[in-house]
């Protein structure tokens, strides 16, 4: 009887700590300290209007646009409330058969050699807001014909939104699409 | 196969790792062994204050019938308040998006899958967990059976270093400190790190955010009853949706995230886990995470060295679980950076990315797989099910191993235990001594212990991997045909049964098989060993201490190290390589095969 008024009171107890403290302290000192990142990061145009996040992708079919990855989000791409990757397996022959279709629209928009694995298959979060730098690469000349841009303007906006290795050796560098979509639509609508 | 700099990276974090290991591992011996800390002077009043309000004398040790009655008790009545949670969400504080309850077959899957420190998730956080949900019931689970683990191998070490005595400690004191001591303050200050690189923590209702380009999708109109509306050659009816903003989740997620990966928890705050842009960010949240993950269980051999007063007993089995991590590693990264001929002959070129994210890189990514996957962590980086097919065999063995590989907070460090003590068995029959290991007897009873330790899961998996074969719910649950469909099946329950909790997520795991007899996996996953290592740890206790000999097997020497990984591969081996060649070897040989 003793042993089970403790468990119990032990379990408010760590209750009140684990789940309403600890995570109450985290959120106040994050408010203070990383007060952009705590809430999500979210990039703002000169108006100060909210136009996506810089973590989160959106999607971008256009031929005018930097297309991210292929998303296998449900309903649409890049659907934020339903996360998650294809779970296709490495042999199945649907997988095999949509991997091929997205090479073909990339030939058709002009893409010749090797492609970037990144641009045909589908990340694991459905969200990715980053392609590798060979993936933007294969997409400049489709970019400046379609804007009227020279292609040394298009590849400059994706150098300038290049991130490296972080701290030149953690991780992949990576292009964020969305901050290169943004800059373009500014240099160029 | 591997750049210059990500050799940089794996040996940095190795060398991180490593470092840690003494002063971690110190750390926790001395909170365990009660002596001082620089936190005591602020906990010390906390603990003592909560010790009175729960009527516990920290002074009183247990037997170990006690100690595991206290634990069973514990997680008994947290599983009826997470249980509750979940089936009253939509009653309850904190839930902005208004989200519904979970059903009762989810809920009762959900709930045991926390306390048993599995976290697998038949759900999706972002569409059915409120806030509340996420901090009262998740978040809370993931600390106190963390805690709990650890104090399970604390008590089992007790038994190695006492002396004709029953006693084996206190539950409550034990569990109560891993928290206070160790959980707690790692994991503040890991939030906050995980925070500065773009982890959310907030209270806000979803946001809205328009789209710099309007999408459409097709969705397909229903009748009254449900079912989708067929126009007259049979084709499905569509209504053209155009989608001009969306709607981002938000939550407290990194005070959840933190000790998510510390716990070996690995319950995603959303459904794509630790690949979530908003779980794990950046390349440095990244490579933390997999930090986190290790850290308390690499630590935890170093506080077993102290406390039976031979750290290079600790140092042993480390070598050992670092061997198998990077055999691990280097098999996993190679399968990756190789992808699958059908698309590297499309000229698709950078290995395999389906599933994984840019960020992290391949080596990052795997990397941080075989952390999740040689603990009970659970929580991803990367879809499994899309890892090439000897990609995803090296996930698989290593839960099947029984998570030693580092191991969960507390369990791994026990089932390696066990895997020592038969090893120790083993050799003592082929040289013909009494086996001892840490100056006891190992008898009968210890033997039936480790073998029920090591071979519980294993028993489980198998039987109810051959039931779900033969069962039409659970087979028409797998999303991808032939022998990865199998692996699909194999995974969800060697997931379940050693508490590891990722998956071949493509199964759709929400249905009442795999729910039901999954939430049976993860019971006699967790318990039957943690409570037949409680009865090892009294029976070691009451034995008196025998010097070491002539014919004493060294086990703080490297040929021990090599002889334990044997066994444990061996029996690995033994157990698993039917199922196994049945599943991702002959999907590798069909790919290779070009079908």
């Amino acid at each position: 009887m003793k042993e089970i008024k403790s468990a119990l009171l032990m379990l408010i107890l760590f209750t009140v700590i684990c789940g309403g403290i600890y995570p109450a302290v985290v959120t106040g000192l994050a408010h203070v300290i990383f007060p952009r990142q705590t809430r999500g990061s979210f990039v703002t145009d000169t108006a100060g209007k909210v136009v996506g996040s810089a973590l989160i992708g959106q999607p971008f079919s256009e031929p005018k646009y930097l297309w991210p990855r292929p998303s296998a989000t449900t309903d649409f791409g890049y659907n934020p409330l339903a996360s998650g990757g294809s779970n296709a397996g490495p042999t199945n022959p649907a997988y095999l058969k949509t991997v091929d279709e997205r090479l073909q629209g990339l030939r058709t928009a002009g893409v010749t050699g090797p492609v970037a694995a990144d641009l045909v298959q589908a990340s694991a979060s459905g969200l990715d807001p980053h392609i590798s730098p060979q993936a933007a690469s294969h997409q400049v000349g489709r970019i400046a014909l379609e804007r009227g841009l020279s292609e040394e303007t298009v590849t400059h906006v994706i150098a300038a939104h290049t991130e490296d290795r972080q701290f030149g050796f953690i991780g992949a560098p990576r292009v964020n699409v969305l901050a290169i979509n943004l800059e373009l639509n500014t240099i160029k609508p | 196969m591997m750049n210059t700099y990500d050799w940089q990276q794996t040996l940095f974090f190795f060398a991180v790792l490593l470092l840690l290991v003494k002063p971690v591992g110190t750390f926790m011996a001395k909170v365990y062994q009660g002596e001082r800390t620089f936190l005591s002077p602020f906990l010390g009043p906390c603990e003592n204050l909560l010790y009175r309000i729960c009527g516990v004398n920290k002074d009183e040790e247990m037997g170990w019938q006690r100690y595991a009655g206290s634990m069973l008790l514990f997680n008994l009545m947290g599983f009826a308040a997470l249980f509750a949670i979940l089936l009253l969400q939509h009653l309850l504080p904190l839930n902005p998006q208004g989200l519904q309850a979970f059903s009762w077959q989810l809920a009762l899957n959900t709930a045991i899958s926390f306390i048993t420190n599995t976290n697998w998730q038949a759900y999706s956080g972002e569409t059915a967990a409120s806030y509340f949900t996420q901090m009262a019931g998740i978040t809370v689970h993931n600390f106190v059976s963390a805690a709990t683990g650890m104090a399970i191998v604390i008590a089992l070490i007790r038994g190695f270093t006492r002396r004709k005595t029953s006693l084996i400690g206190n539950f409550w004191v034990d569990m109560s400190r891993g928290t206070l001591y160790i959980l707690l303050p790692l994991a503040l200050v890991a939030a906050l790190v995980l925070v500065s690189q773009g982890v959310i923590q907030n209270f806000s209702p979803y946001r809205t955010v328009p789209l710099v380009q309007a999408t459409s999708y097709d969705k397909a109109q229903l009748d009254v009853t449900g079912k989708p509306r067929l126009d007259v050659t049979g084709k499905p009816l569509t209504d053209k949706i155009i989608v001009n903003e969306v709607s981002v989740p938000m939550g407290p997620v990194a005070s959840q995230e933190a000790i998510k990966e510390l716990g070996t928890n690995g319950g995603g705050f959303f459904n794509a886990n630790s690949a979530h842009p908003y779980e794990n960010p950046t390349p440095l949240s990244h490579l933390l995470e997999i930090l986190l993950i290790l850290l308390i269980p690499a630590g935890l051999t170093y506080t077993f060295g102290i406390m039976v007063g031979n750290t290079r007993q600790g140092w042993t089995l480390l070598a050992v679980m670092l061997l198998l991590f990077v055999v691990s590693f280097v098999v996993l990264q190679w399968a990756e950076t190789s992808g699958t001929p059908q698309l590297t002959q499309l000229g698709i070129m950078g290995g395999n990315m389906e599933g994984k994210e840019v960020r992290f890189g391949l080596a990052g990514t795997s990397l941080f797989e075989v952390a999740t996957t040689g603990t009970s962590c659970g929580a991803v980086a990367a879809m499994h099910d899309s890892l090439t097919p000897i990609g995803g065999l090296v996930p698989l063995s290593l839960i099947l191993l029984g998570e030693i590989v580092f191991g969960g907070v507390g369990s791994g460090l026990y089932t390696m235990l066990a895997f020592a003590i038969i090893a120790v068995f083993v050799s003592g029959l082929m040289i013909g001594r009494t086996p001892e290991y840490l100056g006891k007897k190992i008898e009968v009873r210890e033997m039936w212990v480790s073998i029920i330790t090591i071979l519980s899961a294993g028993i489980v998996v198998l039987i109810l991997s051959g039931i779900a074969m033969i069962t039409p719910s659970a087979v028409s649950s797998m999303a991808n045909p032939g022998a990865h469909g199998l692996s699909e099946a194999l995974y969800a329950f060697a997931s379940m049964a050693n508490n590891n909790g990722s998956a071949f997520a493509g199964l759709n795991a929400n249905v009442n098989f795999y729910n039901i007899l999954g939430s049976l996996a993860m019971l006699i996953g967790r318990y039957v060993p943690a409570v037949a290592i409680l009865a090892m740890a009294g029976s070691l206790a009451g034995k008196k201490y025998v010097p070491p000999s002539l014919g004493t097997l060294p086990t703080d020497k490297a040929p021990f190290a090599l002889w334990l990984t044997l066994v444990i591969l061996i029996v690995g081996a033994l157990t698993f390589f039917p199922a196994l060649a049945l599943g991702p070897i002959v999907e590798h040989l069909t790919m290779l095969g070009g079908n």
